[in-house]
């Protein structure tokens, strides 16, 4: 069930309950379900000579991660494991708001980014990307002779 | 006649910025709570965890290496803190509160009281 995933004003809750609404009326709803909203949440900007990638994607093995860049289009993808107790164990969950399972986000990057040079960091739960910009597309002053 | 006057105390705004309120999972087991917390972002120094009375707060602040210059064209994430409160129930030991923080998470444990583990009591045959 999508939910928003850092829940902060009341326009974001009531997007929220319109999409459950809407969710609940639905009669023929797309066969791969409601979409697993956004995790994790993506903060995307862009320099002169590069793009910058935030994927708040805490509680995963870097080595996990899957980042893949293919004709321009980045894909970070991966899974997290819950961090709930064993069917058996005698617990009570009282709450389960955290996202866990496989999640996919696929950011379009612009045509002027260099595919060989990327680097991803993860620090703190925050997958960083950042693709430099092609040198060729840097603006260049052109002298009048 | 008596005139009544009331005094009105000027109403103190506590202004907060808004924070983002991070989602939690919370499991309870019968030697007390697990709490996991995500906090991406929030290094270890920028993170306040703070049990006053009965109340456990969670409050950090987001340390991202931004460039300067960048100019964002998508935020999902628009605030730089997080803040959270829960109330602990009487038989949690406020005092013996745990936590570590890993990959942006946060696990706090909170054992219950000695008093009140779950005990079995013997019943004599009389």
């Amino acid at each position: 069930m999508y939910r928003s995933l850092f829940p902060r004003d009341l326009f974001a809750e009531l997007d929220r309950l319109q999409r459950d609404m809407q969710q609940a009326f639905d009669q023929s709803p797309a066969i791969r379900g409601y979409g697993r909203g956004g995790f994790p949440a993506l903060n995307v900007g862009g320099t002169p000579t590069g793009v910058e990638i935030y994927a708040f994607a805490p509680g995963l093995d870097p080595s996990a991660i899957e980042v893949n860049l293919d004709r321009g289009v980045l894909t970070i993808a991966g899974e997290r494991a819950p961090s709930l107790p064993k069917a058996d164990d005698k617990a009570t969950v009282h709450a389960n708001e955290r996202f866990s399972g496989r999640f996919r986000r696929v950011v379009s990057l612009p045509d002027d980014v260099d595919p060989t040079a990327v680097t991803a960091k993860y620090n703190d739960g925050v997958l960083h990307v950042s693709i430099r910009r092609q040198a060729s597309a840097q603006p260049r002053r052109i002298e009048v002779q | 006649m008596n005139t009544v006057t009331q005094t009105r105390e000027p109403a103190t705004q506590v202004r907060q910025e808004p924070a983002l309120w991070p989602p939690v999972d919370v499991i309870e087991d019968a030697t007390g709570i697990t709490l996991y917390a995500d906090l991406p972002g929030a290094p270890r120094d920028k993170l306040s965890l703070r049990v006053e009375g009965d109340t456990l707060s969670i409050e950090a602040e987001l340390a991202l290496a931004l460039p300067d210059n960048m100019e964002a064209s998508h935020a999902e994430v628009q605030y730089s803190r997080y803040r959270r409160t829960f109330t602990l129930s009487k038989e949690l030991d406020a005092e013996k509160v745990g936590a570590e923080l890993s990959h942006g998470v946060l696990r706090v444990r909170i054992p219950k009281a000695e008093h009140a583990q779950p005990r079995r009591i013997a019943v004599a045959v009389g």
